[in-house]
């Protein structure tokens, strides 16, 4: 049974409409003007308990909309959503036991305290003993690589020491959902690494359901099995990251190195010719064609190397958005 | 078959746990009791660190003591029947009250809501409002000691302010003066709860500066008004805020039976009237910033 069905899930926006200077400011005062944003329609899905998904989309794709509705922050517009066998719109404690929402550039930790009195805080209101409390931290921190630092002033952390205690925080309680908003922004890439592990260890070892949105496709490959891609406030792909591919980019990338230069008409009925310049070639091949293209290639050209490469997914994901809204 | 349990050892039996635990009552206050305590504690914390910035607050609620000065000479105090004593007592007991009345979660709610620290709090099982509530009381904690050195300063100065030496009215005083914080946090927050149609609630609780001024007792006690105003002023909650309570410090002639009459009448009032704005408020919270 999924722990998220959400059927025509929809939340529009009521937006102050401005114009620029003197003049536009006066107007506004005397009238004021509001437009509506659609900022998620018609959005259906299910997640299964223990999955981890990957909800990708260019900014103002309505990701964090979607997670501030299944978390219970903001109430849908329309539509129907059941998480955990819960409304979530009603925040009843029950199922604010159960989840989590982790917002990268958002932090529920006490700025000027050290961490410990946050946790304190937080295992409190969660109702857990005291005894619990401290195994949980200390097994929650020697998995996040956080001692010491549990003891300083939250604004004395660098930025990963604190996105680490803002997880430690944030899972104190042990949710078995958590919905996480661009948890590795603005950290460095060893600190991004340590918190995919964590994440994908806490995972193995509770089984908990994690919905996780990012703009680093790092993290997205090494969490996620699968993605829902959502552009324009509408689901576009629900499946694995390597049917995204398949779908997004039915073509390879032949990178050639030859022994001597060649003129650009010599390339044309292999594929698109991306690059030719001297001995180096670049062409974009149909993956259904690239066995055959190949053996032509080593065949009629002289070729000192070749390197097949698969397009980079967040280029083709941004090539995608880059077209569809010049079409639109 | 089940083990034998060990001698001195736990039972495991789920039926002996269950008549082991507290009735739910007591474990519903338990875990009350240690909310409170830790938000406290973390808030009090939290305020020592701003300590220097609570003791200008608190210095900046000496007006009792100017008002004191402008009114201790002059008529109108005689005219409407009160001693240079009573009025010496009235603004010492007005001046402890305002340090323990004054409220500020408009403020604070507010820039939480526009940076958007609100939404991780509203994902916790404990309502918003308690956050608040220990923020102040930590607060009211914190100025503690400052007040004090206030109140021994006037003391020192003005002799005559000393309250009569009558133990429960004092206690019944620090009571009221208790309430009268209640009902000056729950007006305040129910104009906190137009943060969720406007932004900038605050610009409406400035509209309330006049009245508490005026009708609260702050700038004299309302004995000294016509008595039209007197009565008007009595119609509404300011005067719980501090002329009440401060009038039962004082050993003003009010029955303290009035007093907490007058101030559950108001929180009877507020408490609905603020769960209605929150739970219409609640719906149209958009998250911003997060």
């Amino acid at each position: 049974m999924p722990i998220i069905h959400c059927q025509g899930l929809g939340r529009t926006y009521r937006v102050a409409d401005k114009q620029p200077g003197l003049a536009g400011t006066l107007r506004h005062f005397v009238r004021r003007r509001e437009r509506l944003i659609e900022a998620v329609r018609q959005l259906s899905f299910t997640i299964e308990p223990g999955e981890i998904v990957g909800f990708l989309g260019p900014n103002g794709a309505g990701k964090t909309t979607t997670l501030k509705m299944l978390s219970g922050l903001i109430h849908p517009t329309s539509g129907s959503l059941q998480v955990a066998g819960h409304q979530p719109a009603r925040r009843d404690a029950a199922f604010l036991r159960l989840i989590t929402l982790v917002m990268g550039q958002k932090q529920q930790l006490i700025w000027d305290l050290p961490p410990l009195d946050s946790l304190a805080v937080n295992a409190a209101v969660y109702g857990i003993p005291d005894a619990v409390a401290r195994r949980r931290i200390e097994e929650l921190a020697s998995m996040l690589e956080l001692g010491p630092e549990l003891r300083r002033p939250v604004r004395k952390l660098s930025l990963g020491q604190r996105m680490k205690a803002e997880l430690l925080a944030a899972l104190l309680h042990e949710p078995s959902l958590l919905f996480l908003d661009e948890p590795t922004l603005g950290l460095d890439v060893n600190a991004q690494a340590a918190v995919r592990a964590f994440l994908a260890d806490y995972n193995r070892r509770t089984g908990a359901t994690v919905l996780l949105t990012s703009h680093y496709m790092g993290d997205i490959t090494a969490l996620c099995p699968r993605v829902l891609l959502i552009h324009g406030g509408s689901l576009f792909h629900d499946g694995s990251l390597e049917a995204l591919s398949q779908r997004l980019a039915p073509w390879r990338e032949v990178r050639l190195e030859l022994a001597d230069p060649l003129p650009a008409d010599r390339f044309a009925g292999f594929g698109e010719l991306e690059h030719c310049e001297g001995r180096s070639v670049r062409l974009l091949v149909e993956r259904q064609r690239l066995t055959e293209t190949v053996g032509r290639l080593l065949a009629e050209c002289p070729v000192l190397d070749l390197e097949v490469q698969e397009p980079p997914l967040e280029e083709t994901i941004g090539r995608l958005f880059h077209a569809r809204e010049e079409t639109a | 078959m089940r083990p034998p349990a060990r001698a001195g050892a736990p039972s495991t039996d789920p039926a002996a746990q269950q008549l082991r635990r507290p009735p739910a009552l007591v474990r519903r206050c338990r875990a009350a009791w240690r909310i409170t305590r830790a938000l406290l504690g973390s808030q009090y914390a939290l305020m020592l660190e701003y300590r220097a910035e609570i003791v200008l607050w608190a210095l900046s609620g000496l007006m009792p003591l100017l008002m004191y000065s402008l009114w201790s000479g002059a008529p109108a105090g005689a005219a409407a029947g009160l001693s240079p004593q009573q009025f010496a007592r009235y603004f010492l007991a007005a001046l402890v009250v305002r340090q323990f009345t004054v409220v500020w979660v408009v403020y604070a709610f507010e820039e939480d809501n526009l940076l958007g620290r609100l939404s991780p709090l509203l994902l916790q099982p404990l309502p918003l409002i308690w956050r608040y509530v220990a923020a102040h009381l930590a607060e009211q904690l914190t100025r503690l000691p400052f007040v004090a050195g206030m109140a021994l300063v006037f003391v020192a100065l003005v002799p005559a302010a000393l309250p009569p030496a009558d133990p429960l009215r004092l206690l019944l005083a620090l009571l009221a003066m208790h309430l009268g914080f209640w009902i000056s946090f729950l007006i305040q927050y129910a104009i906190t709860m137009l943060c969720f149609w406007n932004e900038r609630a605050s610009a409406l609780e400035r509209l309330l500066t006049i009245p508490i001024l005026f009708l609260s007792g702050l700038l004299a006690p309302l004995d000294v008004f016509p008595a039209a105003v007197r009565n008007l002023a009595l119609h509404t909650p300011f005067p719980a805020i501090l002329y009440l309570p401060a009038q039962l410090a004082s050993g003003g002639p009010i029955a303290a039976g009035a007093v907490f009459a007058n101030g559950l009448f108001w929180l009877a009032l507020l408490v609905p009237l603020n769960m209605l704005l929150w739970k219409a408020g609640i719906r149209r919270y958009a998250a911003m910033g997060a």
